[in-house]
């Protein structure tokens, strides 16, 4: 097996792994729930976000 | 609940992103400088003209300000979905100060003259050594926090920052291997054709990996969150990331059409280049759709408007990009003003806009403010620099398209139409117009800097925010 051959195989497993990933994200039922909630990330943890802007919970400037 | 509340490092945020506006203002106005360089030659003073100038302004606007605003986001974003403090301190400190003194070892030595020669990778090898350090730290701090994550997830813009750390290690060390012959000179590790695709496959990944793959980890954290709903489709995250991955390494011999290059290089270049079309306006339309449902948000944010005109200038240059390494397009382009215009369409409209929204995002949420000290100057500065970046582009498209058909105008008996220098002529209205675009979008950053300098003043800088258990699904 000379070097070109290598070349074509790790092509090919490269083009079949993408088309695996694609598969895996749109064809799995049960990834639906895990991007739902990976994609909720940013917004889980609004109690920082108000303190970051010297809010309170209610969007009132602390007194401070 | 640990009895001391652990706390966010936001100090060393605040210092990326100070340094963001900074640097964005001193390489900007080097490319101001040089522009006016080119309308008035008699500004090519001494050792400070345009040769010397111009890769000073080049690695002050990618590394200094792009890398100050991309260390600044990714500190904050991998933070906050992670939900644990930045892994260490320390070494965070480090590659902020480390970062600082390349960026100030780059102005000492460019201007002197002192350069491998090779594009976007200039830096002699000693700061090339000191690039490597930091970087290496920095990946210990961004994935070391990636571990200690409080939350079972990595986050969409994780994986784009994390992506953008690693492919600019592997692609920074091998470019730049060389032979130190003293301490300021040292020549490539390789030989000619193949130090030509080595520097290209470097260069075409610094757009891809540097300017693409971390500014794409700000879109997917800072138009959420500026728009207040999740982004459009987090799978099409997934299948864009992975995209993007196994397509942008193989772009680069487009920018060696028609060369030494072996000619079946060339067309695997111009092929992946086509292919790359379809990853880029698959993350583009994840972003501008985020906003469906809430496109009234952007008539008075704007923040949102600098984000989402940074995805339409995205979206541009990722047309135009494919479109130019078509070798048939890329036989009128290559060595034009075109290709100047293109990469500032990328630089200024997606790279610097999209910087420059997600700072304004940050600034008041590090000092403690509730928002900008003037949120109407923001507006100012959204449309003085899209203004400046339409002069800009669309000046550099005529100029390019007029050099390229003068080149190749020819006789009727197979002579030039044109001398070199008539082309020059015909240029120089055009890069008056790049000029004023230039101006233009240096004001704008002008305009920012007093708006930050404003917010900061009397701004909360040592307590750090406090992190907050994640909701309970999560922990």
């Amino acid at each position: 097996m000379d070097i070109n051959d290598l070349r074509a195989i790790v092509t090919v497993v490269s083009l079949l792994t993408f088309l695996g990933i694609v598969w895996w994200a749109y064809g799995v039922k049960g990834n639906k729930k895990r991007f739902e909630e990976a994609a909720m990330l940013p917004f889980i943890d609004e109690e920082a976000d108000w303190a970051e802007l010297g809010l309170d919970r209610h969007g009132k400037r602390k007194a401070s | 609940m640990s009895e001391t509340q652990s706390t966010y490092n936001y100090k060393v945020v605040r210092q990326f992103a100070v340094m963001t506006v900074v640097w964005g203002i001193v390489g900007m106005l080097v490319g101001v400088i040089i522009a006016a360089q080119l309308v008035w030659p008699d500004l090519n003073m001494g050792f400070l003209h345009f040769g010397r100038l111009r890769p000073l302004h080049t690695n002050a606007v990618i590394f200094a300000f792009g890398g100050s605003a991309l260390f600044a986001t990714s500190y904050y974003v991998v933070q906050r979905t992670c939900h644990t403090r930045i892994f260490s301190d320390g070494l965070a400190a480090f590659t902020f100060w480390g970062w600082q003194a390349v960026i100030v070892l780059a102005a000492i030595t460019l201007p002197l003259g002192m350069t491998q020669g090779k594009e976007y990778a200039e830096l002699e090898w000693p700061i090339d050594i000191l690039i490597a350090l930091v970087w290496v730290a920095y990946a210990v701090v961004f994935f070391g926090t990636i571990a200690k994550r409080k939350v079972s997830h990595i986050y969409v813009a994780n994986w784009f920052y994390g992506g953008f750390i690693l492919a600019v290690a592997l692609l920074h060390i091998v470019n730049s291997a060389a032979i130190p012959v003293s301490l300021t000179k040292s020549y490539s590790a390789y030989a000619g054709v193949q130090d030509a695709m080595v520097q290209w496959w470097y260069g075409h990944n610094a757009v891809g990996f540097f300017l693409t793959a971390g500014f794409l980890g700000m879109m997917y954290y800072f138009v959420p969150k500026q728009a207040g709903r999740p982004v459009y489709s987090y799978r099409l995250s997934v299948v864009h990331f992975w995209a993007l991955i196994f397509t942008y390494m193989w772009a680069g011999p487009h920018h060696l059409h028609y060369t030494a290059l072996p000619d079946w290089t060339q067309s695997v270049g111009m092929l992946f280049s086509l292919i790359l079309l379809a990853p880029s306006w698959g993350g583009m339309i994840n972003g501008v759709m985020t906003l469906s449902g809430a496109w009234h948000k952007l008539r008075d944010d704007p923040i949102l408007k600098f984000l989402i005109t940074s995805l339409s200038f995205y979206g541009m240059s990722t047309f135009e990009g494919p479109m130019m390494a078509i070798k048939t397009v890329n036989a009128l382009s290559h060595y034009t003003d075109w290709t100047v215009g293109h990469v500032h369409s990328g630089a200024l409209g997606w790279v610097a806009m999209i910087s420059i929204g997600s700072i304004y995002y940050l600034l008041p949420r590090l000092y403690g403010k509730p928002e900008m000290f003037s949120v109407r100057l923001i507006t100012v500065h959204f449309w003085v620099a899209t203004i400046g970046v339409v002069l800009y582009i669309a000046s550099m498209w005529i100029a390019g398209v007029m050099q390229g058909l003068m080149w190749r105008a020819v006789n009727a008996d197979g002579t030039l139409t044109y001398s070199f220098v008539e082309s020059v002529k015909a240029s120089y209205p055009f890069w008056a117009i790049r000029f004023v675009g230039g101006v233009l979008f240096l004001s704008g950053m002008l305009i920012m800097a007093y708006n930050m300098v404003k917010t900061m003043a009397g701004g909360r800088t040592v307590d750090d925010a406090l992190v907050l258990q994640p909701a309970a699904q999560h922990a």
